[in-house]
């Protein structure tokens, strides 16, 4: 178990692993995808309130988990770079600053479109809609610290420190709709309890949760596996590799 | 040699700090003038009708109070940092974050305590209710250190960049949002003769949070920028 992740923690171990382990990955994204978006956009039945519009929900829905969800990674990674100094937990907290705040845009995006013939409005300032909104403010000031710094090290340790105060953000995201009554819909989808979203639209909705999650990973392995090479560029084993290709 | 307490070591960092800015009174003056400009500029904008800037004063009062924090906010390790006083303390057996904590310390006196005093005549020329200028008062003074103890977080990150300015906003300004929520709904409140006790509790426990962790956080981030 152990020396598993101090292998993982070598940037050639991952990069070869990784490597042999995106393919499935990227497989199974598409697959998913293809399926969560067709049940979702075609097979599954209209609401009986919101007609096809509602069906916005499955983009909307996994890119608004997904924004919460890659800040945690990222500050995840960020305690791992911090503490432990992995170079492997660096690359990955820096990858995940610019795919999350591309899911947050997403579901910002999303969210109003869906608002407007929903709430007759764009746009709200409720606790939800502000909440993520600064969420993707943090995600911008994450990427801002990260490029105005040059040196590696100091960048990854300065924004890794940044991220760890913007976590306060999160639990506040993510009670917002139980904490303040407002216009935004509560939960309705929990482990706890029965969902209150029929299963034939909930099962379409998770495999697109699922989708994304995969997606996110496969992304983030690509990127995380081009800064890898980058900064072991005067290594042997990426000088074998650039030899062989 | 005498052993220095954190204490003492306390006192003579903040008393250094409140003489330079006595020194130099001309640029610590700045940041409060540009409060009392721009909230004596904003109601030209707006235009002179009383009902409509009472119900605004709440929130103009206090963005422009972030936004001469925000000014003001550099001072804090950039003089020190360009003279090298900064490597100084932060070789110094004393714990880094006492240090740092006197130095926003020193901030909030030169340049949050004088938000407050300003803030009785605009608010009151802004036709805010009287009943809701004690409460004002007190958001105020549970608000401006949590905004310069946060502040210090993200100057100290930024400290050692060339082009700092703009990225402070970015970095800062997010993490203020909760102080500008809480302060503007207390006096919205107390405007209107609800209670406020909810607010102003969250605002000190913001604040006490604060108090313990920005310096912490802040000595750290000031070790990475100098490494």
């Amino acid at each position: 178990m152990w020396t598993f992740f101090h292998k993982l923690g070598s940037p050639r171990y991952f990069y070869d692993l990784s490597g042999r382990v995106l393919p499935w990955l990227g497989l199974a994204t598409a697959v998913l995808l293809l399926i969560g978006l067709y049940w979702g956009l075609v097979v599954a039945p209209p609401d009986y309130q919101q007609g096809d519009s509602y069906r916005i929900m499955y983009i909307h829905v996994p890119s608004a988990w997904m924004s919460l969800f890659v800040y945690m990674v990222m500050a995840g990674a960020a305690v791992i770079s911090l503490v432990w100094k992995m170079k492997l937990s660096e690359v990955v907290a820096a990858n995940c600053a610019p795919l999350g705040a591309s899911f947050t845009a997403a579901a910002l995006v999303t969210g109003m479109l869906w608002g407007k013939p929903m709430w007759g409005t764009y746009w709200v300032w409720d606790a939800r809609l502000t909440s993520e909104l600064l969420l993707l403010f943090l995600y911008l000031g994450v990427i801002g610290l990260r490029n105005a710094i040059e040196d590696p090290r100091t960048r990854a340790r300065a924004s890794g420190v940044l991220t760890l105060v913007g976590v306060v953000n999160i639990p506040i995201i993510h009670y917002s709709v139980i904490w303040w009554n407002t216009l935004h819909q509560g939960p309705t989808i929990s482990k706890f309890s029965k969902p209150s979203v029929d299963p034939t639209m909930l099962w379409p909705l998770l495999i697109m949760v699922v989708a994304f999650m995969l997606y996110f990973a496969v992304v983030l392995l690509m990127r995380a596996r081009c800064e890898v090479l980058a900064r072991e560029r005067n290594t042997a084993w990426v000088r074998q590799l650039a030899a062989q290709a | 040699m005498n052993q220095i307490t954190m204490a003492t070591a306390y006192i003579m960092l903040l008393r250094r700090d409140m003489i330079l800015a006595y020194r130099n009174r001309a640029e610590f003056a700045n940041p409060p003038l540009f409060f009392v400009l721009v909230v004596s500029l904003l109601p030209l904008g707006i235009g002179p009708d009383s009902a409509l800037l009472a119900k605004v004063a709440p929130g103009l009062v206090w963005v422009v109070a972030l936004l001469a924090t925000l000014l003001s906010l550099d001072s804090i390790f950039r003089s020190d940092f360009e003279d090298g006083a900064l490597e100084l303390l932060l070789v110094s057996p004393q714990p880094i974050a006492v240090l740092v904590l006197a130095k926003i310390t020193a901030h909030w006196l030169v340049a949050g305590l004088p938000l407050l005093v300003f803030a009785l005549p605009l608010s009151l020329m802004l036709y805010l209710p009287i009943s809701a200028l004690p409460v004002l008062i007190a958001t105020l003074v549970l608000g401006t250190p949590v905004l310069s103890l946060l502040g210090a977080i993200g100057v100290a990150l930024t400290v050692g960049l060339r082009r700092g300015g703009m990225l402070l906003a970015l970095l800062v300004l997010p993490l203020y949002v909760p102080v500008l929520i809480f302060a503007t709904s207390a006096v919205q409140a107390a405007a209107t003769g609800l209670p406020v006790s909810g607010q102003l509790a969250i605002m000190s426990a913001m604040l006490i949070l604060a108090l313990i962790l920005a310096p912490l956080t802040a000595a750290a981030a000031l070790r990475i920028s100098l490494n």
